[in-house]
This record gives structure tokens, C-alpha cells and sequence, in this order.
């Protein structure tokens, strides 16, 4: 197995990873979360066993920066027995939604719950299938495509008013 | 605002506005010890040339209209390491001495070279190459003697072929003994012009 030069990888996906990151933490940690994720994928790149599906795993890495930023994020926000509880939980939502510059739409995508958001970036951003969005969020297919669809009909019912 | 469109064609149709400008990430990288061949493309007189290096020194110099610079890198990442990064200000000073080298304002490059992409009598060939002094010529049969194999001139003009790091190792001064000029990596109007920079006048010589 050769691994294509990492440069490669940053001009094929940069961008995509940035919008991802932009949607989901917001443009003020989207630069952060960006530099982190490229320098800690290209840590680990050359220990990469499988060139398989080289898109999906950098999403991966930047969909586990994006989920520590917004964890310590919610950390600063609220007192830390609340984390705790929603960390226990399981959900990990963003401390705040405010437009941050963002088309009206993907501002309102920030105000999901977390995994649809996600979900929706990958989907929309990113163009991924709902086998990728599984993969990266380490959830089955199925989940994948809920996730979707009820990001979906949210921003329906509350960013278009439309009850369809 | 959103009549007629789907929710979905509206989210597709703002992604361009959501994202762009990411941020360069060369300098952190480098400031981290994680890249192992950084790169640069220079615009020289004889055409875009492709600069890596790795910690140790400059390893390739590389015509880009030969074989492209997918194919140098793609090499670099499999002879040195995948993590190749473009990092443009990690290669500033080889860049200045080449600059001064076809101003006419310098004869001998003083930057580290890594010379991990040579080995056996192609490295000592291209060792005897580097001492060829600015101005001077050499011959194929004189490098190849120099490497220790007399009767080699043939296998000494594959080794100056495969050369790496044309212009910094000057493979360019090897001629042939009867006077013509040789072959060249870069092709041989490169050759002349690099001739020409160091005094030669070579328009008689072919």
C-alpha cells in the first residue's frame, strides 16, 4: 500500500472539511478546529493501514475535533454538574446559535440537536452518502438516515414554519 | 426568499457561502516536526521547477513539464514519506540561491542536500558531478572513471539522467569527450541555457 502525498489529501478535502467545521462549531473555532484536525490526521498518517477510503477518515477526524471543541465549549457555558448531566446524557448541543455570519439555513442547522446537525453538514456540505455519515459517526446506516431525515423535517417545522 | 425550492436544493445551494478561506496549515505543521518533504513550485528561466526538502536538505529538484508534479510528489511520498506538505517558506532559502545563481550572482550552492534518493555508483557519479567546478566541463568518461569504473561512461550518463537534483548538482557540466554536447534530464535547450549562464557559449558546440 503507498499513501498518496498528504497535500493531496488537504486540496481534495479542505474545503469540504472546513464547511463541515464552519456548520458545525461555527466560523469563530472553525479555524482552531481545522488546524487541529489536519495536524493531528497527519500525525497519524503514516501509521494508516487502510487507503481505502482516505475522505471518510479525515471527516472522521474532524467530527471528533468538532465534538471535543463543542464539549469544552458547553463546559465553559454552564456550570458543571449540567455537563455532566447532558454529557450522561449523551447529547453534546452547541452552547449557543447565533448566525455567525452563516446563510440563514445553515444558521439554523446550528440550532439542531447535535447528531442531526452533523448529519445534515456531512449530507449537504459535504456530500456524503448516509453509508459515509454512518461510518463517520460510528452509527448504523439506518441511524444515519433518521438523523437526516429529522434534521429535515426541524428546520421544516421551525426555520420554514411549514408543517408538511 | 425560498419559494419553489426544496429545503434541500436551499442547503445546497448556500454551500459556497458557508465555508472558503480555510486557513493554511503549513506553518504549524512545520512548527510541529511533521512535515517530512516540504515543497515548492519556483518559476526559474529554464521553466517551473518542483523544490523538496526534507529536515536534512534539499533531496529533488524537478522539471514540471516533464513528468508533472502529481508524479514527483507521488514519488517523494513513497521513497521519503507521505507526509508531503507544500510549504513554500521552508524551501526561501534554496529558492534565493538559485534567483542569484541565474542573476549571474553566484557560483556554488551552499544549501544541505539529502542525498537519500542516490545510491551506489549513480551517487558516486553524481558526488564526482557536484565538485565540477562553475564554468567548468567534464566529461562522462571522466565522472564515471572518478566513481571508480572506467569503462562506465554509458551507465554514468544514466546515473546524470536519473539525477534528482539537476542545476544544484550540475549535471549539466558532462559533455561528451568528442565535444557534443550529451544528453540532458531536462532537455537540451535547458542544457545550453545553464551553459550559457556560466559563460559558455554552446550555440557552436552541438
Amino acid at each position: 500500500m503507498t499513501l498518496p502525498p498528504f497535500q493531496q489529501l488537504l486540496d481534495a478535502h479542505g474545503s469540504d472539511v472546513f464547511r463541515f467545521l464552519v456548520a458545525t462549531v461555527g466560523r469563530g473555532d472553525a479555524d482552531d478546529c481545522y488546524q487541529e484536525t489536519w495536524i493531528s490526521a497527519l500525525r497519524a498518517y503514516p501509521r494508516l493501514r487502510d487507503d481505502s477510503n482516505l475522505r471518510g477518515w479525515i471527516l472522521t477526524v474532524a467530527h471528533r475535533k468538532a465534538l471535543d471543541q463543542l464539549r469544552a465549549a458547553s463546559r465553559r457555558a454552564e456550570p458543571i454538574g449540567d455537563a455532566l448531566d447532558r454529557a450522561a446524557i449523551g447529547g453534546v448541543e452547541a452552547p449557543f446559535a447565533a448566525s455567525d455570519g452563516l446563510p440563514e439555513v445553515w444558521a439554523s442547522v446550528r440550532s439542531l440537536p447535535s447528531k442531526q446537525r452533523t448529519a445534515i453538514a456531512l449530507r449537504f456540505l459535504t456530500g456524503s452518502s448516509h453509508a459515509e455519515i454512518a461510518a463517520v459517526m460510528h452509527t448504523s446506516e439506518e441511524a444515519a438516515r433518521r438523523n437526516v431525515h429529522e434534521g429535515l423535517k426541524r428546520l421544516r417545522r421551525e426555520y420554514r414554519n411549514d408543517s408538511r | 426568499m425560498t419559494a419553489g425550492r426544496t429545503l434541500e436544493q436551499e442547503l445546497k445551494a448556500a454551500v459556497d457561502a458557508v465555508g472558503g478561506g480555510a486557513p493554511e496549515i503549513a506553518q504549524t505543521a512545520t512548527a510541529d516536526g511533521l512535515v517530512d518533504v516540504a515543497y515548492a513550485v519556483h518559476d526559474s528561466p529554464v521553466g517551473s521547477l518542483l523544490l523538496a526538502a526534507t529536515p536534512r536538505g534539499l533531496v529533488r529538484v524537478a522539471y514540471l513539464d516533464g513528468p508533472g508534479d502529481a508524479q514527483v510528489l507521488e514519488e517523494l511520498a513513497r521513497r521519503v514519506s507521505p507526509r508531503v506538505l507544500r510549504a513554500p517558506r521552508r524551501l526561501d532559502e534554496d529558492r534565493r540561491q538559485l534567483e542569484q545563481y541565474f542573476a549571474g550572482k553566484r557560483q556554488v550552492f551552499e544549501v544541505p542536500i539529502d542525498w537519500r534518493l542516490c545510491a551506489g555508483f549513480g551517487r558516486r557519479v553524481l558526488s564526482a558531478t557536484a565538485r565540477i567546478p562553475f564554468g567548468s566541463l567534464s566529461t562522462y568518461k571522466q565522472v564515471a572513471t572518478e566513481a571508480g569504473s572506467p569503462r562506465g561512461s554509458r551507465a554514468a550518463g544514466n546515473a546524470l539522467g536519473a539525477n534528482p537534483m539537476p542545476i544544484v548538482v550540475p549535471c549539466h557540466r558532462v559533455v561528451h569527450s568528442s565535444g557534443g554536447l550529451g544528453g540532458y534530464t531536462g532537455g537540451l535547450h535547458r542544457k545550453r541555457v545553464l551553459l550559457g549562464v556560466e559563460g559558455h557559449e554552446v550555440t557552436a558546440v552541438v
